[in-house]
């Protein structure tokens, strides 16, 4: 210990000690600082750019999820968009041709009644156009037979015969 | 910690001893073994002028090539002079009306005949004057200063030139800068107060290990093992611990929270010795280790010399090649230790915690 303290040199201490401590506010100024700094910097930035990759990845999905929603989206649209076309055209279909039933079956109908209603004058003409006729005949037949006694008991009896027919 | 370094030291010693006893017989290897032991001794201390080498004439003269550097005294007036005139101790150098004279490496007053009165064991009694020359340690200091700012004022400037990229040498210290960062920093002191720390962590990391390196170049300075410079270095650690430590710290240390009153009384002598015994177990483990690694190193090349033989000389060679490895290594752990329980007691100086859970 005799021998250290013999050793111990106040000068060499002082310049140590003023030496250091100008070194280490020099170094703090123009070295350690900016080192730090620009480590701390550069960390800083490593991070964000990691940071904000991941980000962009994330987001990248979700795009990526969001085309994958949409492209299905537009499918089921397409798909109901489909459908609804089909729905309708058989509607359409459907709707034309009961129209057409409904048409054609009210058309068989006036022909139908058309038809009953000319039968009908028809019938009336030939049924007066008959008289007419039957009444010609029957004048004449009377006019002939009534000249013949006999042949008219005949007719009064033939006639009675049918009125008790019908 | 100082048992350490007295056993460290005696087994060194004996181990001395022993060569010398060995060498006995020769006179010639004697005078080698005592020339190699002054050699590292002078070594070891500082200096107050940069020897680069040593070399002997024909006439057994023994040269000191290398450059001297300005004394400054401070001893009744600024005394500036060029330790030149010592003529490494071996002369008297007036200055300013006054005579200095080199003994063992430290400077003391005398008169004109340049004599130095010892006491019985061997100290010197004469007057030592107020010593701030710039001996061989602060140039080296002020090399690793002067180094290291424009070493990482150039860093620091290229992160701004390239981006936020090191580049060029960058590219080596910036592992060293995160990691102590990440590991030693974070981990210790906390994320929330780590960064006032960070400037003194990363100076002394770095200032410890370049001069733990330059330790090991053939010039040879042993800065870190100086008792003066990791005091210097340990004393920032203590201040810097005290002065930004909180309330908890000092209750920590005077009325520990959850333990009985008595305790309380007995805990707090202890926990301020502890304030006071971690930065000198810092500062011993720097000395220790730094000097301890430059004399086993030293006695090992020495060795070399004492052996003269190609065995002997060869194995020796091996081993101080080993031990040189060793204290790369060493350099590099006694700068990240030294920086490691720095972060260490500043996390205890702004620790936050629930004494209820904590106790």
């Amino acid at each position: 210990m005799e021998k250290l303290l013999e050793q111990f040199s106040v000068g060499l201490f002082f310049w140590q000690t003023v030496l250091f401590i100008a070194l280490l506010f020099l170094l703090k100024k123009f070295a350690w600082k900016p080192i730090l700094n620009a480590i701390n910097e550069r960390e800083e930035g490593i991070r964000d750019a990691l940071t904000s990759a991941e980000k962009a990845r994330r987001e990248m999905e979700n795009l990526q999820a969001d085309n994958q929603k949409l492209l299905q989206e537009a499918h089921a649209e397409r798909e109901a968009m489909l459908k609804e076309a089909r729905d309708m055209k058989n509607k359409m279909v459907a709707d034309a041709k009961e129209e057409a039933q409904a048409q054609a079956s009210k058309m068989i109908e006036q022909a139908q009644a058309a038809i009953e209603s000319e039968k009908k004058a028809a019938m009336a003409e030939l049924k007066s156009h008959v008289a007419g006729i039957s009444l010609g005949i029957a004048e004449k037949v009377l006019r002939q037979e009534l000249s013949n006694k006999d042949k008219q008991i005949e007719l009064v009896e033939s006639m009675l015969g049918e009125a008790i027919l019908n | 910690m100082r048992k350490k370094i007295t056993v460290k030291t005696t087994t060194f010693l004996l181990l001395l001893i022993s060569f010398f006893s060995y060498g006995k017989e020769d006179p010639a290897k004697e005078e080698k073994n005592a020339e190699i032991k002054a050699y590292i001794q002078h070594h070891l201390q500082d200096s107050y002028d940069f020897n680069l080498y040593s070399v002997t004439d024909d006439n057994g003269q023994i040269h000191h090539r290398g450059f001297p550097l300005p004394v400054i005294l401070w001893d009744n007036g600024l005394k500036v002079f060029s330790s030149s005139k010592f003529h490494h101790g071996e002369a008297v150098a007036k200055a300013g009306g006054n005579y200095y004279k080199l003994d063992h490496g430290k400077i003391y007053k005398t008169d004109a005949s340049g004599i130095i009165n010892y006491d019985e064991s061997h100290h010197a009694t004469n007057v030592k004057p107020l010593d701030f020359s710039i001996t061989k340690s602060v140039v080296m200091i002020l090399i690793t200063c002067i180094l290291m700012f424009l070493l990482f004022k150039g860093l620091g400037r290229s992160y701004a030139k390239n981006g936020g990229i090191a580049k060029g040498v960058g590219r080596f210290f910036e592992p060293i800068v995160l990691y102590i960062r990440d590991d030693i920093a974070i981990p210790n002191i906390g994320e929330k107060h780590y960064k006032r720390y960070m400037s003194y962590l990363l100076t002394i990391f770095f200032f410890i290990w370049f001069l733990n390196i330059f330790g090991l170049t053939p010039l040879g300075v042993n800065v870190t093992g100086n008792i003066a410079v990791t005091t210097a270095l340990a004393l920032l650690t203590f201040l810097i611990t005290n002065l930004t430590a909180n309330k908890n710290y000092w209750k920590h240390i005077f009325w520990m929270p959850g333990v009985p009153v008595p305790m309380k009384v007995i805990l707090a002598p202890i926990e301020l010795l502890g304030v006071i015994i971690k930065p000198f177990s810092l500062l011993i483990r720097l000395y220790a280790n730094m000097q301890a690694g430059h004399i086993v190193l030293m006695s090992l090349i020495g060795l070399m010399f004492i052996f003269k033989s190609w065995i002997g000389s060869s194995l020796s060679f091996g081993l101080s090649f080993a031990i040189s490895l060793i204290e790369v290594l060493v350099a590099l752990l006694q700068a990240y230790i030294f920086t490691m329980l720095s972060a260490l007691y500043f996390g205890f100086a702004v620790e936050e915690h629930d004494h209820e859970e904590a106790h």
